[in-house]
């Protein structure tokens, strides 16, 4: 059981990774990834959502939908729940600790919306997993998430100072890195 | 913005890019000389036709960037990286292949991020990456060593490489392969009852792997890179292999020995994995560097989809070596260790 368990974990890092393979929440993996600091901020943001968001909406899913027979209104309430849930711990973070806010509170509002985030509430709902294996697959997205995006981060710092070719500069180059880091992660398949 | 800081003094070296390019082509020959042994004139054909291409492409990528291809061409550097990956491709591959991959390693790998010294991945395997991935047909039928089957001529060489179709030659499994989807069969017995296993490892990977290895050697005593890197990856594929080794049951991953002589153990460890640009800068990245390319060639080539895990161990740790790097900055001189000196 526990083997299990920590094979879903290593299984959702790198095997399925949401980002290299998945292709889920390239937004935040572009548009946060120019310095190593604001990548580390996001990453703990978004493994704080993730993991979150995974949770509410099986038990959302679980104790609400299902008992009621409305599970073809998923995709939308899972987007109330989490939106809803986050933006209060904002809110609470804000009160009682201006300094975790300080870390963490610039990045919450923006990784709500993301499709990695409603990505894993559905990919739970679809491949049936109960209330351990949701709160693994969430916290197992959020650590792949945050590995590729930290270590795609100190490359781009690495890249602003390479000569790349004036049409290749800036995102362009951005992109082809991180389309080869998905080739990369292709080696992972088959791993677990 | 923030730049690495390595700090003085600043060591330097009496040779210079051409000469260290120099000196890993010439590291490369008992290697060479070895596969074409044993699975005749295959890769030295690659290497011709693919070293050809790539000083073309390498010239018309430098016109296209105003820069001097006089100058830059001369440094060898396309060289190495199109031998290198022509080894690292099967004998008596297409034309096309060899043209794919090349385009991918000197346009992808090496251009499109500035040329030579500011390339994240090492362009070798990344040609070899995107090969793999296209055309795994292709990229997995290895010709049998000598002594299993026949060797072709050169003639049936150049027909193999510019009239694909019409050539049959005669391909196996490799060592590696045979190993992976062994089912049921004790080490031993698997040893001894499939003629493609050697005395330690695969007939011919045996040699064709302590003949970089010797390569490998004779670099590091001329101190074209450090034993770092090598070393560590050496010692964790070593490691893992002896965790898994599993005294040679049917499930067992294979012993030390053999992971260390097969497939592409030794020419990764001493002519990828010491690449300056894309690998990590400090010793203590290096030894980290090595050591995870050690697990993860273990852990693909055991457990993976692919014939080899060389090329995407060595990719992915590519793409960590800059967070490496940033952890593992050497200390200014004279300085002791203190928590501000990481910002």
């Amino acid at each position: 059981m526990l083997a299990d368990y920590a094979l879903l974990l290593a299984g959702t890092v790198l095997v399925n990774n949401f980002v290299l393979v998945q292709f889920l929440g390239l937004c935040p993996f572009m548009g946060v990834s120019n310095k190593l600091e604001t990548a580390m901020g996001m990453s703990a943001a978004t493994t704080f959502v993730l993991t979150l968001a995974s949770v509410c909406s099986y038990l959302t899913y679980t104790w609400l939908l299902v008992p009621l027979d409305l599970t073809y209104l998923r995709t939308i309430s899972f987007i109330l729940v989490i939106a809803v849930v986050v933006q209060f711990t904002e809110m609470v973070v804000r009160k009682s600790s201006p300094l975790l806010h300080r870390v963490l509170g610039v990045y919450l509002p923006l990784i709500t919306t993301n499709c990695a985030v409603l990505g894993v509430a559905l990919l739970n709902i679809n491949q049936a997993h109960n209330f351990t294996q949701s709160l693994l697959y969430g916290f197992g997205a959020a650590v792949g998430f945050s590995l590729v995006l930290v270590l795609f981060a100190a490359m781009r710092e690495r890249l602003t100072v390479a000569d790349v070719p004036e049409p290749f500069q800036g995102a362009a180059i951005g992109m082809i890195t991180a389309g080869l880091a998905s080739l990369a992660f292709m080696g992972f398949a088959g791993l677990v | 913005m923030s730049f690495l800081r390595i700090t003085s003094p600043h060591g330097h070296s009496p040779l210079d890019t051409a000469q260290v390019m120099q000196a890993v082509l010439l590291a490369t020959l008992p290697g060479i000389a070895v596969l074409t042994w044993f699975f005749g004139p295959g890769t030295l054909l690659n290497i011709v036709f693919g070293g050809v291409l790539a000083l073309a492409l390498e010239a018309i990528a430098l016109r296209l960037r105003d820069r001097d291809p006089q100058r830059q061409l001369k440094d060898y550097s396309v060289l190495v990286t199109s031998t290198l990956l022509c080894i690292a491709l099967p004998p008596y591959a297409p034309w096309w292949l060899i043209a794919t991959g090349i385009l991918s390693a000197v346009i992808l790998g090496k251009h499109v991020f500035g040329g030579l010294g500011y390339n994240p991945f090492n362009p070798a395997m990344v040609g070899y990456v995107v090969l793999l991935i296209s055309f795994p047909l292709q990229m997995s039928s290895w010709q049998a060593p000598r002594g299993l089957g026949e060797i072709p001529g050169v003639t049936e060489s150049l027909t193999a490489l510019f009239v694909p179709a019409s050539y049959d030659g005669v391909t196996m499994a490799t060592p590696l392969d045979l190993l992976r989807q062994n089912k049921g069969l004790l080490l031993d017995d698997l040893f001894s009852s499939t003629p493609q296993f050697g005395q330690w490892a695969g007939v011919g990977w045996e040699w064709v792997n302590i003949a970089f290895l010797a390569g490998g050697v004779w670099l590091i005593y001329r101190g074209i890179f450090t034993w770092h890197a090598p070393l560590a990856m050496l010692i964790t594929l070593g490691l893992c292999a002896a965790i898994g080794f599993d005294s040679g049951s049917s499930e067992s991953g294979g012993s030390p020995l053999f992971h260390w002589l097969s497939g592409a153990t030794m020419f990764g460890a001493f002519f990828i994995i010491t690449d300056p640009v894309s690998g990590a800068t400090s010793n203590r990245g290096r030894l980290i560097f090595g050591a995870l390319v050690g697990v993860l060639l273990y852990l693909i080539r055991v457990a993976g989809n692919y014939p080899d895990a060389l090329a995407f161990a060595v990719l992915i740790l590519n793409f960590a070596a800059p967070f490496i790097d940033q952890y593992t900055q050497p200390v200014t001189y004279g300085h002791k260790p203190t928590k501000e000196d990481d910002e």
